[in-house]
């Protein structure tokens, strides 16, 4: 199927910004779609607010764009009311682990059949710059003018430790990386989180000298290493891309089937 | 001779079975149970809180039996978030709380309200505000159940006084929920939800069962999710249909689509509101003891009318012109109906477990608010037949 089938061209144009990293993510999704021949009807997408949310409205899913922070319980309930739909729920850093951290390590636990993507641009974009829980010490953001003080969360650690059954990272730089892993990420049984670190030019790299669209995709390149890389053997500090964890753990639909079995019994 | 009516139910009775009757003793909580799957609930999603507990419990049991999923939350917010998302793939979903989760499910239920899902949030009073009186009865929320959320919306929301009133009027919350796509609150105090009484349990079929209104509309044609048919109804394609369209929270077009067109967020608005707010009428459910010609007019609701109907039967035995109009839907307010069944009363008792929170309402839809007395109670114990005496005693002139 042609990847345009895949979008509803009717409310493009998109309402990101110039040089967003989030068009590179919703690319690299349709190709995911494309490539493994998912049917349409079969897909549908939950998010919640901020730049990111809006992807649900540009994809020819069923789409629900929820509120913030509160995609992944959405997802939960609509997953468990029809478990034969794939569900894919992109978040930004803020709404996965500020406001909706609690949804998220529950998900992670629970090992619900989501594809869970957070894309990680640092900041709140939406409402115009402030810090997130993913900013880090150091960040000039418009609610952090003197420095941000917060530490951040290492997402990837984090649904580790909450349970998930696959946890990935890329950034918007290794666009096929991205398809690759959301190819990985979709044929999981459980629920996977795929984070992606994005650039926004317009807020981040703006406050923190980043520079342009250009100069942030280069950090990602120059700063990010693949797991088990001798680049990243020489140099521990670079950012670890590539796959955490990718293992088979007993998936919470598939439970709860066994369960209406026991109370039949 | 007790009742003297009951209050008009669209739904009604569909025809008269001839199984034996299942007759149970059980709390008011289980009654909510059994009318939910009554209606045909099949997803329900909770977290722990007293009073509503039970409802999460027997649901927990019974639902996986009939292929229905229960599921327990990590907080009250996703419980009303799954809610949500359930109801959009095609199920018949509640929840259960009670006044602090009724709180954290405030924004979900907004969701609910402007993406046009129909759900049932059932709460079952304790005293508030904040922690409050967790085991203990009081109807402080019903303000809360009309505006705890932001923004200008409508919603209703049904109450009861007896186990078997519980039952009933579950399963016409579903009825309204779907019918109207809207959420509907089942607004239950401590006091109902786990006092016992009989409940018999009718026959599948006796009363309606209002299912979802699905669309004709074939696949590859353009269906409009928000676009209302001339009778103001929705009729829906679920969430893995063949049709796939937006949903937001955001004002929206008939696609679903986010918009700022202000015409569109006009039309949105209104249709939100007028579709609850022009059928109050049609809406209004309520139980009328001994009020044709009742000099003295109490109206109450869930457990406060049990206590005011105590002391309504024992006054007429008396050759007293009293009566009792027990209201169960609370929301939109029935002012028509108050205004017609006070028009010859000389004074209205409005009995309640709050500061006078439907007696506002009261005082707005009479021709006489000066004659509107509240007579309430606030420190966790029933409002009780003594208490109601007094004070209408001290109104009528006859002293304490």
């Amino acid at each position: 199927m042609a990847l345009k089938n895949y979008i509803r061209e009717r409310f493009f144009p998109h309402i990101w910004c110039p040089g967003c990293g989030h068009g590179i993510v919703l690319n690299a999704l349709l190709h995911t779609a494309d490539t493994l021949g998912l049917e349409r009807s079969s897909l549908c997408m939950v998010s919640g607010i901020g730049c990111s949310a809006r992807i649900s409205g540009y994809v020819d899913f069923h789409s629900m764009h929820t509120m913030h922070g509160r995609a992944l319980a959405c997802a939960t309930g609509l997953k468990l009311a029809r478990p034969s739909l794939n569900v894919f729920v992109p978040m930004g850093d803020g709404d996965a682990t500020a406001i909706g951290g609690n949804h998220f390590i529950h998900a992670c636990r629970r090992n619900i059949d989501l594809t869970a993507i957070v894309l990680n641009n640092r900041i709140y974009g939406m409402t115009g710059g402030q810090f997130s829980p993913l900013s880090g010490r150091g960040i000039v953001a418009t609610t952090a003018p003197y420095k941000n003080i917060d530490e951040p969360f290492d997402i990837v650690n984090l649904a580790l430790g909450a349970g998930a059954t696959f946890v990935a990272r890329t950034t918007a730089f290794h666009v096929r990386e991205i398809a690759s892993l959301l190819k990985q990420a979709v044929q999981h049984k459980g629920i996977s989180v795929l984070e992606v670190l994005v650039q926004c030019p317009t807020y981040f790299g703006r406050k923190n000298k980043e520079g342009g669209a250009v100069e942030m995709m280069e950090l990602y390149r120059d700063h990010t290493a693949p797991l088990g890389s001798a680049k990243l053997a020489e140099n521990p500090s670079l950012i670890p891309r590539g796959v955490f964890r990718s293992e088979e753990r007993p998936e919470y639909c598939e439970e709860y089937a066994k369960v209406i079995a026991r109370a039949k019994e | 001779m007790k009742a003297a009516g009951t209050g008009k139910s669209p739904g009604g009775r569909a025809k008269k079975a001839s199984a034996a009757p299942d007759v149970r003793f059980v709390q008011g909580n289980e009654a909510c149970v059994q009318g939910a799957l009554y209606a045909g609930l099949n997803f329900f999603a909770g977290y722990p809180i007293t009073p509503s507990t039970e409802i999460a419990e027997h649901l927990a049991e019974l639902l996986p039996r009939k292929d229905g999923v229960f599921i327990q939350m990590e907080d009250e917010i996703g419980s009303m978030c799954a809610v949500c998302g359930a109801a959009l793939a095609g199920a018949k979903a509640m929840t259960a709380t009670s006044g602090p989760g009724f709180s954290l499910k405030q924004e979900a239920i907004g969701y609910a309200c402007m993406a046009e899902i129909p759900c049932v949030i059932v709460n079952v009073q304790r005293g508030g505000p904040s922690t409050g009186l967790p085991t203990k009865v009081a109807q402080g929320d019903v303000m809360q159940t009309r505006w705890g959320t932001h923004g200008d919306h409508s919603i209703v929301v049904l109450t009861a006084s007896s186990v078997q009133d519980i039952f009933e009027i579950t399963v016409e919350g579903f009825n309204i929920s779907e019918i109207y796509r809207t959420p509907v609150v089942l607004l239950f105090d401590e006091v109902v939800g786990h006092m016992r009484e009989r409940l018999i349990v009718p026959p599948q079929g006796e009363l309606s069962v209002v299912d979802r209104l699905y669309t004709e509309v074939k696949a590859g044609v353009n269906y409009h999710p928000y676009l209302p048919r001339e009778d103001g109804r929705l009729p829906v394609s679920d969430f893995g249909g063949v049709h796939r369209y937006n949903v937001t929270g955001l004002f929206h077009d008939i696609f679903g689509f986010p918009t700022e067109n202000p015409d569109q967020v006009n039309k949105l608005i209104h249709h939100l509101v007028d579709k609850i707010e022009n059928r109050a009428h049609l809406l209004a459910r309520w139980k009328e003891y001994h009020l044709e010609d009742a000099e003295h007019i109490i109206i109450s609701y869930g457990a406060s009318a049990r206590s005011a109907r105590h002391l309504v039967e024992g006054r007429r035995s008396k050759g007293d012109r009293i009566g009792l109009l027990d209201l169960q839907t609370l929301w939109p307010f029935p002012a028509q109906l108050i205004r017609e069944k006070t028009a010859h009363a000389k004074n209205v008792f409005v009995v309640e477990m709050n500061m006078g929170q439907i007696t506002t309402q009261v005082k707005q839809a009479v021709v006489t608010p000066n004659r509107v007395f509240l007579v309430n109670r606030m420190d966790g114990m029933l409002v009780t037949p003594t208490d109601i005496g007094t004070v209408m005693r001290t109104v009528e002139g006859r002293g304490f």
